[in-house]
């Protein structure tokens, strides 16, 4: 599914090295986890997966479905199946959620040389999925993200994961900021979109995602690389242990 | 003091080209008007509020010629029920007008209302003349004393539809001065629509006495054709518990000047105006809004958003005058731009006097650059950009369109801004 290849990135604007050769493979109905102390490079990789501005890839590949997703645009990474549920979700005034989704959603579809879905359908499956997320008819209504308190915020970046139906998800810090019970909704939604054919990435801090998502390899990264992959027990021994003594393992 | 020599040519040049109609009731605020003019002289580079939009063409004695465009869009208000009335180049056009009788308004011509003692005679050119008092419009005093016609509505009840006021353009050196007068009675409300690129060069003004808890709406779409110019001024009288909301939509236009001058001077009424404009290339919107608290509890809102792209150039210069006594008064403006790109420019001067103790008013100017943010959102969830970017743009304008009270006719502006988004993406 997604496959990336020693890949080495450094920001634009400045000298400055950030990702140092990571290779990476998840495979299509696997759950992988990235965790890692703090600016270890965690949310840069899925920035430069997405396609934001700022950053320069000096060697390496990514490649999604074998397709080379840092030739596309952000849009074509999307429509190509790309999902990134962002760390702090933008607040967009005057755009509305619901004509925001089905702007997207159309947009996709429409790349994808597929029918736009009609206003009818689109309200059933948005409300449906809406239902589920315990997201109800005002924050559709309300403009994107605008007044929206930190969980809700995280569940309309799930909520457009469920829209979208993305083949590869990466969540970056989705559990920060939220409380015990959004976390579990939040965590809901994601593993009611696993499947055979789906991937995921998660981006935590903390093992305590994982305990409602579980993952199938935990990757520890420092410095830019990935210097540990392990079981789902790795991220045990973190919370346990401290990112310290790991670092030093592999000194 | 005496004129300038230059400022006294150039407006004896304009006037030479112009005809007085002559007879009826107007000739006498005609003619005061003419004097007032020849006193004031017509807007120079180095007058105060032209220091931003430069009058040259708006006074030269004939217009530059402005070449017809069609967008190929139909013609706004097309789906909404009204009574229509249309100007082409200035010049009333009876075949393409509806029949002028409405149950609830009386509409007559001006340059057919002859009777002497016109209820029209107590306000034409006199609005005007209160206007002038702090700031001189000299335009406005040349329209009093040389439009050719116009439209005298008075609204005695409540007419089921809007009166639409279309202004066609068919030659591209026309000159057209129109001057409507508009009095609703006490307790009356009716809607005002406008539309159309109207002429070559286009001078108008509109009078409007708002008669205690009366309401009028004012909607217009200024649009079409890339050269036309036009000068075009509200003087609004507002009586106690009244309202008054206009809303203008400039799109096109090599140069637009929209004044407004509101006077509030009965206790409890409401006044918003509100105005976006999109521009592309060799386009010039100025926005020129003063209101006059005169009274006490009453709001005014300016809500004014610009869109500028390649060189395009936004003016607003926005006053909130609070008189002695005024009290309780809430009075509120914002005006901001959205640059496109670095040739663009917004040139804005947000003023406030205040004499009175007990009043709360705000004001607020930005000019900004896409958000960009929110256009990498919008397009890491597949939103190509110049989509994204129209997106954020119609966010951007939905303040200001906001203000209109009648959603079809809210409906209608946002559908032809985005029409135009589409036709102007880069």
């Amino acid at each position: 599914m997604l496959e990336i290849k020693n890949l080495h990135v450094s920001l634009e604007t400045e000298d400055k090295q950030i990702l140092k050769g990571v290779d990476l493979t998840v495979e299509a109905g696997k759950v992988h986890a990235i965790m890692g102390p703090n600016g270890s490079g965690k949310s840069t990789l899925s920035y430069v997966l997405s396609g934001r501005d700022g950053y320069a890839v000096t060697e390496g590949s990514a490649t999604l479905e074998g397709a080379d997703l840092l030739d596309m645009e952000p849009e074509e990474r999307a429509a190509a199946g790309l999902f990134l549920a962002f760390q702090y979700p933008v607040e967009i005034p005057g755009v509305g959620n619901m004509t925001f989704l089905r702007t997207a959603l159309n947009a996709q579809r429409k790349a994808r040389g597929q029918d736009e879905m009609n206003a009818t359908e689109f309200l059933k499956l948005i409300r449906a999925k809406a239902k589920e997320l315990n997201i109800d008819a005002d924050m559709l209504k309300r403009p994107v993200n605008v007044g929206f308190s930190g969980g809700e915020k995280k569940r309309n970046e799930i909520l457009q994961m469920a829209m979208l139906e993305p083949k590869m998800c990466i969540l970056d810090e989705t559990d920060s900021g939220l409380d015990v019970d959004a976390m579990k909704l939040v965590a809901d939604g994601v593993n009611a979109l696993r499947d055979g054919g789906r991937g995921f990435l998660v981006i935590t801090h903390y093992q305590r995602l994982l305990d409602h998502i579980k993952p199938d390899l935990v990757h520890i990264m420092a410095d830019g690389r990935i210097i540990k992959t392990g079981g789902a027990d790795l991220a045990l021994e973190v919370e346990q242990h401290g990112y310290a003594h790991l670092l030093e393992e592999v000194a | 003091m005496a004129l300038p020599q230059t400022k006294l040519d150039a407006t004896e040049a304009r006037i030479a080209v112009l005809d007085m109609p002559r007879g009826g009731w107007s000739t006498t605020a005609r003619t005061a008007a003419l004097a007032r003019l020849r006193e004031m002289g017509l807007p120079g580079r180095r007058d105060e509020y032209w220091r931003f939009t430069r009058p040259d063409t708006l006074v030269q004695p004939e217009p530059p010629a402005a070449a017809l465009f069609d967008p190929r869009e139909t013609a706004a208000f097309d789906a909404i029920d009204k009574l229509k009335i249309v100007f082409v180049d200035g010049v009333f056009d009876a075949e393409a007008s509806d029949d002028l009788t409405l149950e609830g308004v009386t509409i007559e011509r001006l340059a057919e209302a002859s009777s002497d003692l016109h209820w029209a005679a107590s306000l034409y050119g006199q609005l005007e003349i209160r206007g002038q008092a702090a700031v001189p419009r000299p335009l406005a005093a040349l329209n009093t004393a040389f439009a050719t016609d116009g439209l005298l509505i008075h609204v005695t009840g409540k007419p089921s539809k809007p009166i639409s006021i279309s202004y066609r353009h068919a030659s591209e050196t026309s000159d057209a001065i129109l001057h409507h007068v508009v009095k609703v009675d006490a307790g009356a409300e009716a809607t005002i629509l406008e539309n159309g690129p109207a002429a070559a060069r286009f001078n108008k003004c509109m009078e409007v006495d708002v008669a205690d808890g009366a309401k009028l709406h004012h909607v217009r779409t200024q649009g079409r054709d890339h050269e036309r110019r036009a000068a075009t001024h509200v003087f609004a009288r507002l009586g106690a518990e009244s309202v008054f909301k206009s809303f203008t939509l400039t799109a096109n236009g090599a140069l637009t000047r929209n004044e407004v001058v509101i006077e509030l001077t009965g206790d409890d009424a409401l006044v918003h105006v509100a105005g976006a404009c999109v521009g592309d290339g060799d386009f010039l919107h100025d926005d020129t809004v003063f209101i006059t608290h005169d009274a006490v509890n009453c709001e005014s809102r300016q809500v004014f958003k610009k869109v500028l792209r390649n060189g395009a150039t936004g003016v607003f210069q926005g006053k909130i005058l609070v008189k002695a006594g005024a009290q309780k008064t809430d009075g509120y403006q914002i005006s901001q731009s959205l640059l496109l790109d670095e040739d663009s420019q917004f040139l804005a001067k947000p003023e406030l006097e205040i004499y009175a103790d007990d009043v709360a008013c705000s004001h607020g100017s930005t000019s900004g650059a896409i958000d960009e943010e929110a256009l990498f959102y919008l397009r890491s969830r597949g939103v190509p950009e110049p989509q994204a970017v129209n997106l954020l743009t119609l966010a951007f304008l939905a303040e200001a369109v906001a203000e209109i009270e009648d959603e079809r006719l809210a409906e209608e502006i946002t559908t032809r801004i985005e029409e135009w988004l589409i036709r102007h993406r880069s």
